[in-house]
């Protein structure tokens, strides 16, 4: 089943947006993720769509059918939350089955299903177990036994590996991306954790400052970001961020001086931000051109992300192989070697990635080198 | 240098003291005995010299008859315990209490829920509401007498009032039997709403909201939430509010002497009354403590069987 939003706003006192103007169309099958920092209305705009919270503007279709005023149960959809909401006191069996015994289902659909849901998340021998003798994972797999048992095409999801520990997350992803492909479920998922986004969803909505800032696959979020704020949400370690002037006169800017950059001279003059992912950095030790001081090197393992400062003082994040021998209070010579975003100055707009204009603008080439 | 030689000298002779010691059968964790003595001493002593004590003497005074000093004069064995089950107003006191017991237990669970679950809902003004709900907690048995005591009489009354402006005949509240104990009752649930509420509320708040979010997704009716989710979630706090209220009330002394000092004719002469009436009024302290071991069983027994058949349902 397919989902659209319509222009979903909300708001409590009616001046103060917490969302504003969201549109998408979700299709059928689809894995949509949204993704945001803490308090940026994610959890409320899946709430919305089930039904939990009104909608104060805009339009809900689910099929092409209107539910914006729809209670949740006319919504045909099901939910696995935070916490997982399952009930104590019953056991793993009886929660799975709640919802289809309050509805008054016969008893044999009633365990087909339960026992359906229960084998597809491998917890068939807990079924008489108290969810409070369950693991955090086990617990984890009722919630969403109980969302498989539902037999509803879509399932919501509020940050439901949030509570689990980091292996398991992994596991538990691969796990409800099967679950999602295998069912053909319509799955919206609301997370803070880009990673998760970005390895299980089809398509991401990154959200704040109740907006969507841009909808896309992971490979054109991480590609070509629509502001800074996605620029640097997305991709650990984060994005280099340097303020940077353009001058009429094409005279280096203070950054420039230290750092050198390949930008196209379209730019009108004025203040642009740059932004460099550490990995499109490189580190050059026997350089006797130095340009920056090592401060604190991050073991990872396969790569260390140095962190070094330029001589101008702005701070970078480098990512090189562990195996290079760096020390702390070094001085290097860093070099851009990969892509860059050019911003404007307020980082609301991406004007140009290092291979030509993102605006549909003809010139290509990178028509000016700046150096040091 | 100096320490250096210094400190194996110190080592071996701290080994040495060690050694004589547990020789001597040193005992380490004597200081922490002699703390639990010192600690535990004030209370121990304020709790043998006014519950202890008073209870086994109690114990032993069912047992006696006494002069009105309370002294014991004979010893009667069993004959008390047995002149009171073939007692008629005993039994009588006895079934009273029952009554009065479960009544107040039945409705005070009831409503103080009620009250709860309203006082849930995000409404205008629901802080006045809960406090309003809750303000019985302030008052003193004495205050709430006076109060029930104006609504209940017969000329002037609150009640009466209403029952003639509605041209019904006014209820002889305090003075009829059965609506003696009517009243007695109704001011009792009244007085423990406040501490139920409160109880309830805070068991109400803690049941997370996500259940009910989970609930509602399925398509759950608002009374099916409460029967299958409020009530399960919060039966632990039901269990331990069901049984102070059971014990409280069998103990219930200051509404009974305020409003109807046992009578009209004994209809609300409750166990603790008559164990009052008889050692206090009439000097016979033996039979009143007969009764006093007899209450205590009762109220044991009860809560026995409260914790049996309840314990089944509170299930996590």
């Amino acid at each position: 089943m397919s989902i659209e939003l319509i222009n979903i706003s909300k708001t409590y006192n009616g001046s103060d947006f917490i969302l504003s103007d969201i549109s998408v169309k979700i299709a059928t099958g689809e894995f949509f993720a949204i993704v945001g920092p803490s308090g940026c209305g994610k959890s409320t705009l899946l709430r919305m769509i089930a039904g939990l919270i009104p909608i104060s503007n805009g339009q809900l279709k689910i099929d092409d059918k209107d539910v914006t005023n729809l209670p949740p149960q006319e919504r045909a959809l099901t939910m696995v939350f935070q916490n997982y909401a399952l009930f104590p006191f019953l056991n793993v069996k009886d929660n799975v089955a709640f919802g289809l015994k309050a509805r008054k289902m016969n008893s044999s659909e009633i365990n087909t299903r339960v026992n359906h849901a229960l084998e597809l998340v491998n917890l068939t021998d807990f079924s008489e177990r108290k969810p409070g003798e369950l693991s955090g994972g086990q617990r984890q797999r009722v919630a969403l036994a109980r969302a498989i048992a539902s037999d509803a095409k879509i399932c919501l999801m509020d940050e439901p590996l949030s509570n689990l520990d980091a292996q398991l997350r992994n596991k538990m992803r691969s796990e409800i991306r099967e679950l999602q492909q295998k069912l053909g479920l319509t799955l919206i998922y609301v997370t803070h954790d880009q990673v998760e986004a970005m390895t299980m969803a089809d398509r991401i909505m990154v959200l704040n400052d109740a907006k969507a800032q841009q909808i896309d696959s992971a490979s054109n979020i991480y590609d070509t970001p629509s502001n800074t704020f996605v620029a640097s949400f997305f991709g650990t370690p984060q994005m280099n961020l340097l303020p940077i002037i353009l001058k009429e006169n094409k005279q280096p800017s203070d950054v420039e001086t230290n750092l050198k950059f390949s930008i196209t001279n379209s730019l009108k003059a004025g203040n642009y931000l740059v932004g460099v992912r550490p990995n499109a950095l490189a580190i050059d030790e026997v350089s006797s051109k130095t340009n920056a001081i090592v401060t604190n090197i991050e073991y990872l393992g396969t790569h260390s992300i140095v962190h070094a400062q330029l001589d101008n003082s702005l701070e970078l994040r480098i990512e090189v192989s562990s195996t290079r021998n760096l020390s702390t209070t070094e001085r290097v010579s860093v070099s851009v070697t990969g892509n860059h975003y050019i911003f404007s100055e307020d980082g609301q707009k991406l004007l140009n990635t290092n291979g030509g204009y993102t605006d549909g603008n003809a010139s290509q080439e990178p028509q000016l080198q700046h150096s040091i | 240098m100096e320490t250096q030689a210094k400190n194996p000298n110190f080592n071996i002779a701290s080994k040495k003291k060690k050694s004589a010691e547990l020789s001597l059968g040193y005992n380490p964790y004597a200081k922490d005995k002699l703390y639990a003595v010192l600690f535990l001493g004030p209370s121990l002593l304020i709790l043998a010299l006014f519950v202890f004590y008073p209870m086994l003497r109690t114990i032993y005074l069912s047992f006696f008859l006494t002069n009105n000093l309370g002294k014991p004069t004979v010893f009667v064995g069993l004959k008390n315990y047995f002149a009171l089950f073939s007692s008629n107003a005993y039994i009588n006191s006895l079934i009273a209490t029952l009554v009065y017991v479960i009544a107040v237990s039945i409705f005070t669970i009831a409503i103080g829920l009620v009250l709860a679950q309203a006082a849930t809902k995000k409404v205008a003004g629901i802080n006045f509401f809960r406090t309003i709900f809750s303000a019985t907690m302030g008052v003193s048995v004495s205050v709430a007498a006076i109060f029930w005591l104006f609504i209940f009489n017969p000329s002037v009354g609150l009640l009466s009032q209403l029952f003639t402006a509605l041209n019904l005949t006014p209820i002889n509240w305090l003075t009829e039997p059965g609506w003696a104990m009517t009243a007695i009752v109704i001011s009792t649930v009244w007085m423990n709403l406040g501490f139920t509420f409160l109880i309830f509320f805070g068991a109400l708040q803690s049941v997370p909201y996500t259940l009910y979010e989970a609930a509602q997704i399925e398509g759950v009716s608002k009374s099916y939430q409460f029967f299958h989710i409020t009530l399960p979630m919060i039966s632990p706090t039901i269990f331990f509010v069901s049984i102070i209220t059971l014990i409280e009330s069998f103990k219930s002394f200051g509404l009974i002497d305020l409003m109807t000092a046992g009578g009209p004719n004994n209809a609300t002469n409750l166990l603790v009354y008559r164990i009052y009436q008889d050692a206090f009024l009439n000097g016979n302290y033996g039979l009143a403590s007969t009764e006093s071991v007899i209450l205590a069983v009762i109220i044991a027994l009860f809560t026995f069987i409260q914790f049996k058949v309840l314990e089944k349902r509170v299930t996590y």
